[in-house]
């Protein structure tokens, strides 16, 4: 066996390497490769220098009193966490509740009711697919501007990633309605388009160059800019038949 | 028996519908390493402190963002990561313009754990600690995450990939690079002691 190198020794060191007893057989036979672990070990074993205070048994109390006036000023705990959001998400929230509705009613056996008493249909479909395109092209729009990002070693992206936490539980609602519809294309769109808001959300609010770029890579790779598009400019094409079959009745 | 992850499981379920107790287990039970994983991220108590209540303050606000599927544990160090990696940012801003601050209060890494009693061991233990500080802080911000998620808070790399929100192989990678810079820096003074 040839020498180890040091990324082998890490691997073993952290007991992740993929066969360690190969490892071990060739340490024991060769001074050189021990000699290396011997010093890698020496080093990480120095890093343990670096000590944590102790932290007392109530200090998860402690921490909860000083959060909880912060929490308290954001919104009344008697009201759901849904609600906290800004108005922009309450909006996007009650049109994707209705669209929901409408999914669900589309899916869903209804009992008989008059014809006279049915709610224009037609309106309806045509304001919820609306609502639908407005959240694909926000999403576009919010993706855009992070692919086209620029600055001088770190980039600022927090207005994005505030637009991407607002749009995130609006777009679960229309994945888990589309998915209950049927519509597997736009579900899995959707899923994909999720993720992608969940780790701007998640991610820190000033992107080194090297963050950046892997966003980026993350979306090019996936295609989801071109799928929302996709998605988006059928649910308009819909949106439009829908807006045409009405004019045509009303004729 | 409840395990801590379905425990953690129920807690997010009660909370997203309101209950504050609920989320209040969900602080207690995790404060602490998330206390731990600050400290060794920023190197000092206080931002360590602000840490701790900015990453629960992000996770209350962005509970609804959180896949039931998921481990909230994970989902929370990772936004105790991001909370520690902006607060360094700043800090490093700041202290372009600054002149340097008084030593922290609380007992910092560069201060000596009062446990090591001979006049030797103690500078030497000082000087290892003031090092190790440097090496880290010499660390991108990747690296030095994927390090003390490895080497601190022992989890896999699989694991630190997904704090870190990177493909496992990234993750090995920056660990790769952390614990070779690591390495330049330290073994100057560990050989001196042979």
């Amino acid at each position: 066996m040839k020498h180890l190198n040091e990324d082998q020794l890490i691997l073993h060191y952290y007991g992740e390497a993929p066969d360690p007893a190969a490892i071990e057989s060739h340490l024991f036979s060769c001074a050189d490769c021990r000699a290396g672990f011997e010093g890698l070990r020496r080093v990480l074993a120095a890093a343990n220098a670096l000590q944590v205070p102790e932290r007392r048994e109530s200090y998860g109390s402690e921490v909860w009193q000083r959060l909880r006036p912060r929490l308290s000023e954001r919104r009344r705990w008697d009201w759901k966490p849904t609600f906290h959001v800004s108005r922009w998400a309450w909006a996007s929230l009650i049109t994707a509740m209705l669209v929901a509705a409408f999914f669900l009613g589309r899916f869903w056996p209804r009992a008989e009711i008059p014809v006279a008493k049915l709610p224009p249909g037609q309106v309806r479909e045509r304001i919820l697919l609306a609502s639908v395109a407005d959240h694909l092209e926000s999403s576009q729009r919010v993706l855009m501007e992070v692919v086209n990002a620029s600055g001088n070693g770190s980039v600022d992206i927090s207005q994005q990633q505030a637009s991407a936490e607002d749009l995130v539980a609006a777009n679960r609602l229309y994945r888990q309605s589309a998915e209950r519809a049927g519509e597997a294309g736009m579900a899995g769109v959707l899923e994909e388009l999720e993720r992608i808001l969940l780790e701007l959300a998640h991610s820190s609010s000033q992107l080194t160059s090297g963050e950046l770029n892997e966003i980026r890579r993350r979306i090019d790779t996936q295609g989801i800019l071109f799928k929302v598009r996709v998605i988006g400019d059928r649910v308009r094409e819909r949106q439009k038949a829908a807006a045409r079959e009405l004019a045509r009745r009303n004729l | 028996m409840i395990s801590m992850e379905e425990s953690d499981a129920a807690a997010v379920l009660r909370a997203r519908s309101g209950d504050s107790q609920a989320f209040r287990l969900l602080v207690e039970h995790h404060s602490r390493n998330i206390f731990r994983l600050a400290y060794r991220m920023t190197g000092n108590e206080q931002d360590a402190e602000d840490v701790v209540q900015e990453t629960f303050f992000k996770a209350f606000r962005q509970l609804n963002g959180f896949e039931e599927r998921s481990n909230f544990s994970t989902w929370l160090y990772r936004i105790g990561v991001n909370c520690a990696l902006d607060l360094l940012r700043k800090r490093r801003r700041h202290d372009e313009f600054q002149e340097p601050l008084e030593p922290d209060h609380g007992r910092g890494v560069f201060e000596a754990d009062p446990h090591e009693s001979t006049p030797d061991r103690l500078v030497f233990s000082i000087e290892v600690k003031r090092q190790v500080t440097q090496a880290l802080e010499r660390l991108s911000p990747m690296e030095r995450s994927a390090f003390v998620l490895r080497h601190f808070e022992g989890m896999s790399i699989e694991e630190v990939g997904q704090v870190l929100g990177l493909q496992t192989s990234a993750a090995k990678h920056s660990i790769f690079r952390a614990v070779r810079k690591m390495r330049v820096a330290l073994e100057p003074l560990m050989s001196s002691l042979r």
